[in-house]
């Protein structure tokens, strides 16, 4: 913070310093011929940037608008794009190019007043500088806000509980793909399942799990999960809690001397959770376990939640931890 | 105790000499196999597992592919060159099934196959670690193999067993004709026909990404070029 007011305070200093350079001496930039039809063209070209960006954080907020996601590339690219040509015409129709002779090196003193000089000059041609820098400093706020904007997509920071509303209740069936019902007898060891919740919404983020089934004896959860695989099926969240990813693999040791043991792995960036140990991470960049889901047998043999995850399910998120399993 | 150990000679002698119908089977068992495996295929913990109920799905899929014989039982198998003839293979393979039960080695229909049904099981199901090219991938201390030199036996043995890391797919998973679908697909995409262009590798974006950015970094320079000549005028 200190560091930041002394060098804004240089900043000002050096500015004020360097204004009385205008009236002395003689000119090295010939002044140059006015062209209002370019600078009526830059602020045209800012006022569009400045629109195209405002834009941006009002498709952002419509949610209802179809292709929204190509509506906001369309509006940033198009900012973007009205600012580069506003400066290319400054460039090329408004700033006095005159080529110098005399080679200038900045290190000398002299030489860097020659060289402020030589800035302050080359913007002779401007006759309406204020309302250029205004509609400059518009375009360039309005594509600022747009650049923030995004950063309302990173979750909720006060109001997390809707990041622990999961589909499954104690009592609810799993089903597959095709919606039949898992039994049981359908779950062999050495292979994995997806399982989705009987009628609810697939799409949302605590749905899908993977089901895999160890021998009983290799099962080493903690003491607060004992029961939570009956005949030793686990269940477990379908999404990485590092990034999100679905998890697609699962390596399944058939020779029981090779490490790690029976793990799902993520096809994202490799992370590996320990389904004998509750999911717990042994590789890879995931910052918590897998969310465990307690299950029950049926008397039909029909597999069924016990209740709901033993963590948040999906990306973590800012203070996941300090919020624990529940909200 | 020492009338146990002289029984346990004379029983031993005794098998050594039945005669088997997997015929010189078990002397090719003997000499490459029992180190790890022990004796009647029980396994030897720690050096390799069981081979009893595993049929000749399983032998025939690990001999044919060079995975068996492994020189340390903790090295992870690779293909590698077959090291018995045709009639020597199906010899040991027979043996193997020999110690009880087991399924036999499938007979998959390629040609019965759906290419378009085959790719999307095989996204499904194994594109996770082999990829969509089947160009083999990488899991956590592990490698799935590219699928290239697979034969269609040698897929459905693979898809039926669970070979090494690799988790096995029932019927109920895969049915025979999805399986014929997926083989169908993974030797279409030993030779697929690219949509014009060059392939680079089939490896996916990556390499397309970065001739397309070296091509798009002289169009960049090229631009920066014509903004910063002078107007002629």
């Amino acid at each position: 913070m200190k560091r930041w007011l002394i060098a804004l305070l240089v900043l000002l200093l050096g500015r004020r310093r360097r204004r009385p350079l205008l009236d002395e001496g003689e000119r090295v930039v010939p002044p140059g011929a006015p062209d209002r039809g370019a600078e009526s063209l830059v602020l045209l070209l800012f006022g569009a940037a400045a629109v195209c960006g405002v834009a941006f954080p009002v498709i952002y907020a419509w949610d209802a608008i179809p292709n929204q996601t190509q509506f906001l590339g369309l509006a940033l690219g198009l900012a973007l794009a009205f600012i580069s040509a506003a400066c290319i015409v400054i460039g090329k129709r408004l700033v006095v190019t005159e080529e110098l002779e005399e080679e200038y090196s900045g290190t000398h003193p002299d030489d860097e007043e020659a060289l402020d000089q030589l800035v302050e000059e080359s913007g002779s041609r401007f006759t309406r500088k204020r309302l250029l820098v205004l509609a400059g400093a518009g375009a360039g706020t309005a594509l600022g806000a747009a650049l923030l904007t995004p950063a309302a997509s990173l979750g909720p920071v006060f109001d997390v509980s809707s990041l622990y509303r999961t589909p499954w209740r104690r009592g609810t069936r799993l089903v597959d793909e095709a919606g039949r019902a898992f039994l049981v007898d359908d779950i062999e060891e050495g292979t994995f399942y997806t399982a989705y919740p009987e009628h609810a919404d697939r799409e949302q983020m605590g749905a899908p799990l993977v089901v895999v089934r160890l021998e009983p004896a290799e099962l080493q959860l903690p003491d607060d999960r004992r029961g939570w695989a009956p005949e030793g099926i686990l269940a477990y969240s379908k999404i990485c809690t590092h990034a999100g990813c679905a998890i697609a693999l699962y390596r399944k040791p058939t020779f029981p001397a090779v490490e790690p043991k029976p793990a799902l792995v993520c096809p994202c960036h490799y992370s590996t959770f320990n389904v004998a140990t509750g999911g717990q991470v042994i590789f890879g960049p995931a910052g918590r376990p897998l969310p465990q889901l307690p299950l029950e047998i049926a008397g039909g043999g029909e597999l069924r939640a016990a209740g709901n995850f033993s963590g948040p399910v999906g990306p973590s998120w800012w203070g996941v931890r300090r919020h624990g399993a529940r909200p | 105790m020492q009338a146990g150990v002289k029984w346990f000679v004379v029983l031993v002698a005794a098998l050594a000499f039945v005669p088997s119908a997997a015929g010189s089977g078990s002397e090719l068992y003997g000499a490459n196999c029992i180190s790890c495996h022990g004796p009647q295929g029980r396994g030897i913990a720690e050096r390799g597992p069981s081979l009893r109920g595993v049929g000749a799905r399983t032998a025939d899929f690990y001999l044919r592919t060079g995975y068996m014989p492994l020189g340390n039982p903790h090295d992870v198998p690779h293909r590698s060159r077959v090291q018995f003839s045709k009639s020597a293979l199906a010899q040991l393979v027979a043996y193997v099934a020999s110690f009880g039960g087991g399924p036999r080695i499938p007979r998959p229909e390629a040609a019965n196959g759906n290419l378009a049904d085959g790719q999307e099981r095989f996204t499904e199901h194994c594109a996770g670690c082999h990829q969509i090219g089947a160009e083999g991938g990488y899991l956590t201390n592990a490698v799935a193999p590219p699928l290239d030199k697979a034969s269609a036996v040698e897929i459905a043995e693979a898809v039926r067993t669970g070979p090494y890391l690799m988790p096995h797919f029932s019927e109920k998973q895969i049915s025979d004709g999805q399986l014929n679908s997926i083989i169908r697909y993974v030797q279409y995409a030993k030779h697929p026909d690219d949509r014009g262009g060059w392939s680079l590798g089939h490896v996916g974006p990556v390499p397309e990404g970065l001739v397309t950015w070296f091509i798009a970094i002289v169009l960049l320079i090229g631009t920066c070029a014509v903004i910063g000549q002078r107007i002629r005028s």
